[in-house]
């Protein structure tokens, strides 16, 4: 196994404008992630709004530079702000949004939104894109016919499924999936869970997925990181989070899910009724 | 006596398609001091329901039923001007974005106010006194300040505790939550469904929570109804739900929570269920 996506010290800053006739503020989103993801894995990111996930998953996608540290795919330093990013970079990571909903261009056919990745990074002629495109569609679970639709003709699942079929138009070896269910009803979250496996196993897929929501986590990843003001508290297997937390701050979160338990529910019936019953 | 009696509701939107039949002959009871849950995807009519039985939709819907009884009182004969005594003071609500739902261009002291003026004839500093009370009996920090705060410069979780202590201003019979911690973090969800938990038992409230998590269901519901597409298609005690549930469609819903996964994939509600009906 060998390390794909790895981080060095990361840290971010954001410049917040003071108003007038006061200064600017520095604020910093985070303080030195280092991380080390090996190919074929899922490592999961999991904090509340605000504690830096979404500001990590766009440095690793190559949105937004970090301002210090290094960032390396596949053994090689990226540094966004020195070399524009090559197409051949683009084609390593891609990234999937929350909210289907926003992420998709309302004037764009899915066709459109499926061969643009290929337009603006390959020289592949139109033909072989649109059949890459058709393809790719069936393999998310939708039909080629879906080529010449709209987005809005379709229900959010359907959407979050071009939206990765979107991300998977360059053959990435890395998927970065920013919220990727925590949009979606629960019968749908299953589908897009198991498509979401499916191709992991199909394409050798490494994932970071980035989630607030622990039963899914739980469910999903091989690896968890917890982070908290812009810091990881706590990084380790799956396994050992849920089974024996470390931190104080992860146990919050555990004890926080609300969890379908039966002994749970049996406990708080018979607490409320001896409380009304004594009323 | 029950505190709610919904019979027969029916809700009807008129679109360019024709009529859109958005709840289809539901019941709602709801007892006193009883937490009922109403469980649904997006489209399963949920918050529709509760919105028509709050005289809150928009002229274009038609809302029919049988009979509409809250606290022995009929809702359906009932004048306009009844109604609007009635709601805001004995049934209130509160919804999911609470940073949204409330006014920005008002203090949240002023928004707490108003309500009470309106049912209860409070002014001045009483209704002072009585905000900064209700500000601190739902846990807001430093509640004389924030009595000064508009919506923007508090936080997602006390925004949703201003709501609340609007819907409980009046001391409500009834309180209707829709979503009231989706928008919002897993401990902040669970401080909000606490707070709410402790002001029910405390006041003896009937509370009626409309959700899509069966976590939140499984924590806070004395009884859950389960709808799907406008009808409702199963309503059982929460241990009865979780154990032994009945329907195909609630097995299936519950089949793919991600704690309940067996094995490397997830059972959806399309393999469980669909074609069932």
């Amino acid at each position: 196994m060998s390390v794909v996506l790895e981080t060095r010290n990361v840290t971010r800053d954001y410049i917040v404008s003071g108003g007038f006739m006061r200064p600017a503020r520095v604020i910093r989103a985070l303080h030195g992630i280092s991380f080390a993801l090996e190919e074929g894995r899922t490592l999961a990111i999991v904090g509340e709004s605000g504690c830096g996930k979404s500001t990590l998953a766009r440095i690793l996608t190559l949105i937004d530079p970090a301002n210090s540290g290094d960032l390396l795919i596949e053994g090689q330093k990226i540094d966004i702000t020195a070399r524009k990013v090559t197409p051949d970079l683009r084609a390593k990571i891609q990234i999937v949004f929350q909210n289907p909903y926003s992420s998709l261009n309302p004037r764009q056919k899915v066709g459109e939104v499926l061969t643009e990745p290929l337009i603006i990074n390959t020289k592949i002629p139109a033909a072989e894109r649109r059949a890459r495109a058709e393809a790719m569609l069936e393999k998310v679970g939708l039909q080629a016919a879906h080529y010449n639709r709209y987005p809005h003709m379709f229900s959010g699942g359907q959407r979050q499924r071009i939206a990765i079929a979107r991300a998977l138009m360059l053959n990435p070896k890395i998927l970065i999936l920013d919220e990727p269910v925590s949009a979606l009803d629960l019968s749908v979250q299953a589908q897009v869970l198991n498509l979401l496996k499916d191709l992991q196993d199909e394409f050798d897929l490494t994932y970071v997925f980035v989630s607030h929501d622990l039963s899914v986590v739980r469910y999903f990843a091989d690896e968890v990181m917890v982070m908290k003001d812009g810091e990881v508290v706590e990084h380790t297997s799956r396994d050992a989070i849920f089974a024996d937390p470390q931190h104080e701050y992860t146990r919050t979160l555990l004890a926080a899910t609300p969890v379908a338990d039966i002994e749970k529910i049996r406990a708080r019936q018979a607490r409320r009724r001896a409380l009304f019953e004594s009323a | 006596m029950a505190l709610l009696k919904i019979r027969n509701l029916t809700v009807e939107f008129e679109t360019a398609t024709g009529l859109f039949r958005a709840v289809d002959s539901i019941d709602v009871d709801v007892e006193q001091r009883e937490v009922l849950a109403i469980v649904g995807e997006s489209g399963s009519g949920k918050s529709v329901s509760m919105l028509a039985f709050m005289g809150l939709l928009p002229p274009t819907a038609r809302i029919t039923a049988d009979e509409m009884m809250f606290d022995g009182r009929d809702m359906l004969t009932m004048s306009a001007r009844d109604r609007r005594a009635i709601i805001g003071h004995d049934i209130s609500m509160i919804f999911q974005e609470p940073i949204s739902s409330l006014n920005p261009s008002f203090t949240c002291g002023y928004q707490v106010e108003e309500v009470l003026a309106r049912h209860l004839g409070l002014s001045g500093k009483a209704a002072r006194t009585r905000a900064l009370e209700l500000f601190d009996s739902v846990g807001i920090p430093e509640p004389e300040r924030r009595l000064n705060s508009y919506p923007h410069q508090l936080s997602g979780g006390q925004c949703q505790r201003v709501m609340i202590a609007m819907a409980i201003a009046c001391k409500p019979k009834l309180l209707i939550a829709d979503e009231p911690t989706t928008a919002l973090d897993v401990t902040i969800q669970k401080q909000i469904l606490d707070l709410l938990m402790a002001l029910q038992e405390e006041q003896g409230m009937g509370l009626i929570m409309i959700t899509h998590d069966m976590g939140v269901v499984a924590e806070t519901a004395d009884r859950v109804s389960v709808q799907y597409q406008g009808k409702k298609l199963e309503e059982a005690d929460v241990l009865q739900l979780f154990e032994n549930p009945q329907h195909p469609y609630t097995r299936a819903l519950l089949a793919a929570l991600p704690e309940n996964a067996t094995g490397d994939r997830l059972l959806t509600v399309a393999d469980g269920w669909e074609g069932q009906l």
